[in-house]
């Protein structure tokens, strides 16, 4: 809604919808990451990238995989965007922010101009449109910012799970969003085209971003929820080495039942998940992902009881039911949950179930 | 004299800028800069050894199984445990699966659309390279789905990529049965369809079998349609075998390895001839890194040394510059097939070397020898077999996993003292190919390759140059880890 945006001196908006009306621009800038976000979203399969950018009426001006500028013409692309000459709609970052050494940036600098890449950053936000964090280290410094964060990596808008990062937390985007946080550690391919289609429709709003600017559509989810192991779980039949079909909560480091995603809900690369992978859950898509008290693959316990309990449980009823869940275990989950492959079946069916 | 700052080049994995001496329209020299510091090596100190596998991975969204699959053999060489053989057949298919992701991602992506550029439009061969234009010409829009529909191998066997914990010291966390190992051919029978029909427009087999630069020539002229054919047309158009000769000597680490023996052969290949790989030989130097430097001069990577320094003296990158017996090394598929004795490239070599145009022929030959060794690997899996082991971690060891990634020669060197990660060291391979001078002002292997491109007037990033960077198909993450 034109009426919503805040001033807009430089008059970009009005160009903009004189413009090519309903066509939105995209331009998608690697900051201090792995790439592997974008590399994600080339596993866009329903619909696939080429696709999903039609579907939202998406123009890319720049992706540094691939688009076929180079050099001179890159920089004049930057130019035209800070001088307001050329409409930016979608400013897509990813990877971590760079602030070191000593908060000069000198460890990411732009090549061709020697600019420090977060000073780059913090001129194109302001002047797009929508401002979106493409994967953890970009919503919140994520691995880069891991040990002792020599690099002094933070995200856009938060420094792991504190407001601020680059931006701030006052920070809005023209379109009077804060940033879009698309973490995931990769991020699905499907949260990336699924974002900017709503943003392209125009149908993304703050009510449907969380506390951290995640988009809800895949975030208000656990990563629990369709987990395959669920009939493991709810006995409390646990796998003690890696490949063992059983709940990797116990003693595996799992913490699906308190991670935000839909990513056993969804498919990743087709049927994939983490956990059908046979690893567990270590929480990519949270603000301080990247470090844990203990090693990811083991379940930190104290008396006993895993430290990380299931979202929203309480312990006492946690260990109630855990204790009465044990002793009901079947003897097939006891001993499939120890096996790599299913050691004993269901047991015979009657032909009709009740 | 001219000097040109070229960069950022898109279509390049990561951060890379290169300054250029330009005399009588040629390059006179070239400084390759890899503007980005990850810190990778110091936030594994302290850590519990199995976390390496959390995090390598996270180095490079590209290479990350083979990241992954370095830090799994460096442990398991720590822990002196081999995974059984299901678990090694799946290791190998998950990296082969990746390395022909990757191959591929380069073809269509990264190399081709520079054949469509404006720059060749009175090209008689012009209209054909419309196909691959970048952001969505016919090629592009054609491969991805295929691309997309080929990694469901990753779904399958490692949960997702990039990025993956599934590829452990002991094999895999993902035992599959039958029903798998089918859906797996399956995958596999899908992307030999695609590069039949589209890429070489020929049989796997019939192109894998082309053992000589004639034969290559005569299967060229022989039919038409394929990509590949397409490429070999524009590329002798564009002079591209003229362009971006390699050091002389090349290095594989040996990859895919089966009952203690690799696929592709582990070695040097050296003025025209196979030698063996001496590890001890491998340093790093720092003279033009932004590193601090050793008083010793350069180290093996077992005891090297990580710690950024922006102000070191006449340093121009975060790129380390490896050295083999203080030698300047290429390393890639081109590499990896010439060590491998593969005839095709080993008759390339003979007739006009490593450039760009072989470089990118030697990683199609790859392609097709990597699908018919998928399909042996995956008919080779027994089901009821073990695929994963495991083996507690000896509180003081040493380890190395030393493998082929896609762009050639991967190493990870760990330290562990008291349980924990003491010091951890990683020499990717486009450190290899795009390192910066070292302490004897050699440059390294890009930098050499870059000299004596032509420039033609007004270009500031000159084309030649596009395809020469881009015929090593660099991958600038990994290289400053």
């Amino acid at each position: 809604m034109p009426g919503d945006l805040p001033p807009d001196a430089s008059g970009i908006a009005a160009r903009e919808a004189a413009d090519e009306p309903g066509r939105h621009t995209l331009f998608w800038l690697q900051s201090g990451g792995c790439g592997g976000c974008s590399m994600s979203l080339l596993n866009a399969d329903s619909p696939d990238l080429f696709a999903a950018l039609d579907l939202g009426r998406i123009d890319v001006l720049a992706h540094p995989s691939l688009c076929e500028a180079s050099g001179e013409d890159h920089h004049a692309l930057i130019a035209e965007i800070l001088a307001g000459r050329q409409p930016l709609d979608i400013l897509c970052v990813e990877g971590a922010i760079l602030r070191g050494p000593s908060g000069t940036g000198r460890f990411h600098l732009q090549p061709g101009t020697g600019k420090p890449v977060m000073r780059l950053v913090e001129e194109l936000a302001p002047i797009a449109r929508h401002v979106v964090a493409i994967g953890s280290c970009t919503a919140f410094g994520g691995v880069s910012a891991a040990g002792d964060n020599v690099t002094e990596a933070c995200g856009l808008a938060f420094d792991g799970a504190e407001p601020g990062g680059l931006l701030g937390p006052a920070f809005r985007s023209r379109s009077g969003l804060p940033p879009i946080s698309i973490a995931g550690c990769p991020t699905h391919p499907g949260w990336i085209v699924e974002t900017l289609v709503q943003l392209g429709h125009g149908t993304l709003g703050a009510s449907d971003l969380d506390a951290f600017g995640r988009p809800r559509f895949y975030a208000d989810h656990l990563v629990h929820h369709g987990c395959t192991r669920n009939e493991f779980y709810e006995y409390k039949a646990s796998a003690k080495e890696p490949g063992q079909l059983g709940c990797l909560m116990e003693h595996m480091g799992c913490i699906g039942t308190q991670v935000h995603g839909d990513c056993n809900m969804r498919a990743w690369n087709g049927e994939g998940s983490c956990i059908r992978g046979g690893y567990p859950c270590i929480g990519c898509t949270e603000p301080r992902f990247g470090e844990r008290d203990a090693p990811f693959l083991e379940t930190p316990k104290r008396g006993g009881i895993p430290v990380g309990l299931p979202t929203d449980m309480p312990k006492a009823w946690f260990v109630a039911l855990a204790s009465l869940a044990k002793a009901a275990t079947p003897e097939r989950l006891r001993r499939n949950a120890l096996s790599e492959r299913i050691a004993v079946p269901p047991g015979k069916a009657s032909g009709k179930p009740k | 004299m001219t000097r040109l700052v070229a960069g950022p080049f898109n279509r390049v994995e990561g951060d890379l800028e290169i300054r250029l001496d330009v005399e009588d329209g040629r390059i006179a020299a070239a400084y390759v800069n890899s503007p980005l510091y990850r810190g990778f090596e110091q936030i594994l100190v302290g850590k519990a050894p199995a976390d390496a596998l959390v995090y390598v991975p996270r180095i490079c969204g590209i290479c990350s199984v083979s990241q992954s699959i370095a830090a799994a053999a460096a442990l398991a060489n720590a822990q002196g445990l081999r995974p059984p053989e299901n678990g090694a057949h799946l290791q190998n298919i998950v990296l082969a699966a990746e390395n022909i992701a990757d191959h591929l991602t380069h073809f269509y992506l990264f190399f081709m659309p520079d054949f469509a550029r404006g720059i060749y439009a009175g090209e008689p061969w012009a209209k054909a390279a419309a196909r691959f234009q970048a952001m969505g010409g016919d090629a592009q829009r054609e491969f991805l789905p295929a691309r997309a529909a080929f990694l469901r191998i990753m779904g399958l066997l490692a949960g997702h990529w990039p990025h993956t914990l599934g590829l452990q010291p002991g094999g895999t966390t993902r035992a599959i049965g039958r029903a798998e190992q089918t859906r797996l051919l399956g995958y596999i029978a899908g992307l030999r369809r695609f590069l039949e029909a589209t890429f070489y427009g020929d049989g796997l087999e019939a192109v894998a079998a082309l053992d000589s630069a004639d034969a290559l020539d005569a299967w060229e002229a022989d039919a038409s349609g394929g990509d590949l054919r397409a490429f070999l047309a524009f590329s002798r158009g564009a002079g591209l075998e003229r362009l971006g000769p390699g050091p002389g000597l090349y290095l594989s680490f040996g990859a895919y390895p089966l009952d203690s023996r690799p696929a592709f052969a582990r070695g040097v290949w050296d003025g025209g001839a196979t030698g063996p790989l001496r590890e001890e030989d491998i340093a790093e130097d720092h003279a033009r890194a932004w590193m601090v430097r050793a008083a010793e001069g350069p180290r093996p990577p077992s005891r090297g040394l990580t710690l950024p320094d922006a102000d070191a003296a006449d340093a121009y990158s975060w790129c380390k510059a490896p050295r083999l017996a203080g030698r300047v090394a290429e390393t890639g598929a081109f590499a990896r097939q010439l060590v491998d004795g593969q005839p095709l490239v080993m008759s390339l070599s003979t007739r006009s070397g490593s450039n760009a145009r072989n470089r990118v022929i030697a990683r199609t030959v790859e392609v097709a020898r990597l699908v018919l060794l998928l399909e042996r690997w995956t008919a080779a899996v027994r089901p009821d077999d073990p695929f994963c082991v495991t083996m507690p971690m000896p509180d003081d060891a040493r380890g190395a996993g030393m493998i082929e990634a896609a762009r050639g020669s991967l190493g990870h060197w760990l330290d562990i003292r008291k349980g924990r990660i003491f010091n951890y060291q990683i020499i990717a391979p486009t450190t290899w190919n795009f390192s910066p001078r070292d302490g004897s002002g050699q440059p390294g292997a890009c930098e050499a390759a870059l000299v004596g491109a032509p420039v033609r007037p007004g270009e500031a990033t000159p084309i030649a140059v596009q395809h020469i960077v881009r015929s090593f198909d660099p991958c600038m993450v990994c290289t400053v880890h």
